[in-house]
């Protein structure tokens, strides 16, 4: 029992609980209006998107620009599904179709590709979530160029935060496990790591695979709650975005990554009607932040809840 | 058998873009291994200031391009200056990240002065057709094929035989054995990024001239593409680059034509995946196994 | 049948030979020298008997509960878990993980809980992961790095990162341990420690040494057997004493006699 009950698992319970409260609470009393609450959205799916972008890039150090691809999947077994059971069955199905379905992809894809080194991986990521996106725009039942559209809208705050809870989890307890050490190492090394008897390729596909299917649950909640998709919504321009959340919260920093979807949800809420001008300082924000401080936000680094709470208390005991 | 040497001539001049462009992600990355992502975009500032040239200064096609191809050099060597050379030891993803930065920096930048739509070139030269044994080839094409060449074999010329070509293969087999051996290394990058980014820029205004049409994100789909080309001829390895180019213009080409127009834009990533399958240093490339 | 047998290897690099026919033996339990001047082909050897490199010619063939297993064109990774690991020349440890992660990464290959077992958080999970803490403990105390255990590798004296990669090595579970220029950048002192080391993990985990090493006296005291590697090809072998006085190798290392 002490694995599963103890300060840590407690103190972030507690806090997960006390987050859900207080935003729930927000939307019940209608101060978070319906206008808010796109934004609120949007940035949960983001959180996702780029807490399972960091598992491929930050863990294990595979560079991935094809993200937006199996967003895609997620998006479109989604929206299928919820064509024929239109309630939340049909999504937790159609999540359920799209993990594996992006899986089985991510496998085909990364059996040539993560045999190549990082830029080089980046661009055969790039080009197969090119594939991918034309292949959509070239299938009948996905609607071509037009999409799907009149999407039942099935995704609630509630769900949302319970799959962002679930791929947290999975991530964590992923990277501290030794299936996770075994990846970082690939990151550190991968000549050290392969000599220390490390199957290197069965690692880097590994994370690459969880971490497909988590961008495949971040697509299927965007479809239910968007009402309507098309190919162009997971052009490489979304990979970008994600890609940019990524490196702004720190690779490796999944707190890192959550911060930094919500500071840049705020962003571009304040910057909506200058699109352009947005993408300029996302743009400038790049480079700077590459060259200054390359880590990021966090840097490899968590935020740790716990820490911060006992920081309190000795204060308070003075 | 007409058809298919219209489709190859087609191909041909499509595929002497991506050659162009193709060159300067080469050379980039032959001498300091960094898949310049804001090549692409250089192409589109080349196309925008041709068209400036053209309709603002009211010059002739020929000055726009020279006009075209000194301020991608100068804007190439600027962006090396400030964006690149600060992570010459960074890791290669800092680096590929910064490029997509730079990317996104000039398309949004371009998008904010000039807008987002599409834009017609002006034209320039009078559409005439030359019909030769059942092909007709346009003059736009002409141009497109003679210009290519020339400056082809200009940077032959430049990498062969010219005191800065020498310095700049050396640099690309080792960057600490030439500065030891008194060569300049950060002027010889410099000439690398303004070279490939005039041959990127003579390559956007020929686009423009061939498409008519040019906008902000003109950029990014065929400089994915002509990295690819790069990929394919052996990244590093200039000739690999010009073959590389011709070859997947003529194959999207063919490919249009006989089989599919959707399934066109798919077989440029199709040919990367299959390169990178068989022979992942490129058709031309040379295969480095790292020193343990 | 000795434990690793190796018979006309060869690696060439385009026109270049690295190594030329080198054939040699090393036993169950006995601790080998691998000397020569440098560019001699020594490291080729060892990436060859790891897999990293694919041998031009030859074959290498190691015993493995008394079965004999042809290493050729085998993945390192699948070298490593046939009971053969390594140290490298360069220090590679995993630079931004902690002491004890670097052990605990090498014992991967013994991990018998699955991927979905872990992320759910099975018992056995934690019985697992007890297990892999504990004896990686065991392990950085015989190595004295136990008070160093949540340090980065990357922040430890040059002498414990030496140390540190010979823990990670053994934490494979190694028959034969392969040692790429322990002594490389030590003083005497730590060199004469490092002796004592090497002496004690020989029979303390019942394995066999092959060593490669430039420090003469350590390779001398230590080694039973010498093999001498000169342009790639094997001049000598025999005991520490028979290669000190064997004239080719002194010319070798001293140019010849004029």
């Amino acid at each position: 029992m002490k694995h599963y009950v103890n300060k840590n698992t407690m103190t972030w319970t507690l806090f997960a609980a006390v987050v859900f409260a207080l935003i729930e609470g927000l939307i019940l009393a209608d101060i978070l209006d319906s206008y808010y609450q796109v934004t609120l959205i949007t940035i949960c799916i983001n959180i996702i998107l780029a807490l399972s972008l960091n598992l491929i890039i930050g863990y294990s150090g595979q560079f991935s620009l094809g993200h937006a691809g199996f967003m895609a999947i997620g998006a479109y077994c989604a929206a299928l599904t919820l064509a024929k059971l239109p309630n939340l069955m049909g999504l937790l199905l159609g999540i359920l179709i799209g993990i594996v379905i992006s899986g089985i992809i991510a496998l085909i894809i990364a059996i040539p590709t993560l045999r190549l080194r990082g830029d080089y991986l980046a661009i055969a990521t790039l080009g197969f979530s090119e594939v991918i996106r034309i292949a959509i725009l070239n299938m009948d039942v996905t609607g071509g160029a037009a999409g799907l559209s009149n999407i039942p809208k099935i995704t609630t705050f509630p769900v949302i935060y319970i799959f962002i809870l679930i791929t947290l989890i999975v991530i964590v307890n992923f990277a501290r496990s030794s299936h996770g050490r075994a990846c970082a190492s690939v990151r550190e090394d991968e000549i050290a790591s392969e000599s220390m008897g490390v199957n290197t390729t069965k690692y880097k596909t590994l994370a690459f695979v969880i971490g497909a299917a988590l961008a495949s649950v971040g697509g299927a909640l965007y479809a239910a709650y968007f009402y309507v998709i098309n190919p162009g919504t997971f052009g490489f321009q979304k990979s970008i975005d994600i890609l940019v959340i990524v490196v702004f919260g720190g690779m490796g920093s999944l707190t890192g990554s959550i911060v930094a979807a919500i500071i840049l949800g705020f962003i571009t809420l304040a910057l909506q009607s200058f699109a352009e001008l947005r993408m300029i300082l996302y743009a400038v924000a790049i480079i700077v932040i590459m060259i200054y401080r390359p880590s990021g936000l966090f840097g490899n680094k968590e935020l740790n809840i716990t820490k911060l709470f006992k920081k309190k208390e000795r204060k308070e005991a003075k | 058998m007409t058809l298919f040497l219209q489709q190859l001539v087609n191909g041909l001049s499509l595929g002497s873009i991506f050659a162009l462009v193709a060159l300067g992600y080469t050379m980039v990355y032959g001498i300091i291994k960094l898949i310049n992502f804001a090549h692409g975009d250089i192409y589109m500032v080349g196309a925008y200031i041709g068209y400036m040239a053209i309709t603002s200064l009211k010059v002739g096609l020929f000055p726009a391009i020279i006009i075209a191809m000194i301020t991608c050099a100068v804007l190439g060597v600027v962006i090396e200056k400030i964006a690149y050379k600060p992570l010459r030891n960074a890791s290669r993803i800092t680096s590929l990240i910064t490029a997509i930065g730079v990317s996104l920096l000039l398309e949004y930048v371009m998008m904010y002065f000039m807008g987002a739509g599409v834009r017609t070139f002006p034209d320039v030269m009078d559409k005439t057709k030359i019909e030769f044994a059942g092909l007709s080839i346009t003059s736009a094409q002409l141009l497109i094929l003679g210009t290519t060449l020339l400056l082809m074999l200009l940077l032959q010329f430049i990498v062969k035989k010219t005191k800065i070509g020498k310095a700049m293969r050396a640099v690309s087999v080792d960057a600490d054995a030439a500065r030891l051996m008194g060569i300049n290394v950060d002027r010889t990058i410099s000439y690398t990024f303004a070279i490939g980014s005039a041959l990127a820029g003579a390559a956007g205004v020929l686009v423009g001239v061939y498409y008519n049409t040019i906008s902000p994100l003109m950029g990014v789909t065929p400089g994915l593409k002509a990295f690819i080309a790069a990929v394919f001829g052996g990244i590093g390895v200039i000739p690999g680059a010009m073959f590389g180019g011709l070859f997947i213009g003529v194959a999207e080409t063919m490919v249009g034509v006989y089989w599919s127009s959707l399934i066109k834009d798919a077989v440029v990533y199709i040919i990367l995946i299959l390169i990178l399958l068989i022979k992942p240093s490129g058709i031309l490339g040379k295969n480095v196994k790292e020193k343990v | 049948m000795a434990l690793l047998s190796i018979k006309n290897l060869t690696k060439n690099f385009g026109g270049l030979c690295a190594n030329s026919n080198i054939s040699m033996e090393i036993d169950d339990g006995e601790l080998v020298g691998l000397i020569g001047p440098n560019g001699a082909g020594k490291t080729t050897l060892f990436n060859m008997l790891t897999g990293v490199y694919e041998p031009s010619e030859g074959t290498i063939d190691f015993v493995r509960d008394g079965k004999e297993v042809r290493l050729n064109g085998k993945k390192p990774y699948v070298v490593t878990a046939l009971g053969l690991a390594r140290t490298f020349q360069n220090i590679r440890l995993f630079q931004n993980l902690s002491v004890i992660d670097n052990v605990k990464i090498a014992m991967n290959k013994d991990v018998k809980c699955g991927v979905v077992a872990s992320i759910l958080r099975f018992p056995m999970f934690f019985k697992e992961e007890e297990r892999i803490e504990k004896e990686a403990l065991e392990l950085l105390d015989i190595l004295h790095l136990a008070d160093k255990k949540d340090e980065l590798a990357c922040n430890l004296p040059y002498g414990e990162q030496r140390r540190l990669e010979i823990a990670r090595a053994l934490a494979t579970r190694p028959k034969l341990l392969f040692l790429d220029e322990p002594a490389a950048g030590m003083n005497p002192q730590e060199t004469a420690e490092l002796t004592q080391l090497i002496r004690r993990i020989k029979d303390e985990f019942h394995i066999s040494v092959l060593l490669i090493e430039h420090d003469m006296s350590l390779v001398m005291n230590l080694c039973e057997r010498i093999y001498v590697l000169d342009y790639g090809k094997c001049i000598a072998s025999g005991t520490p004493a028979e290669i000190q006085t064997n004239k080719r190798v002194i010319e070798a290392y001293l140019g010849e006699e004029v």
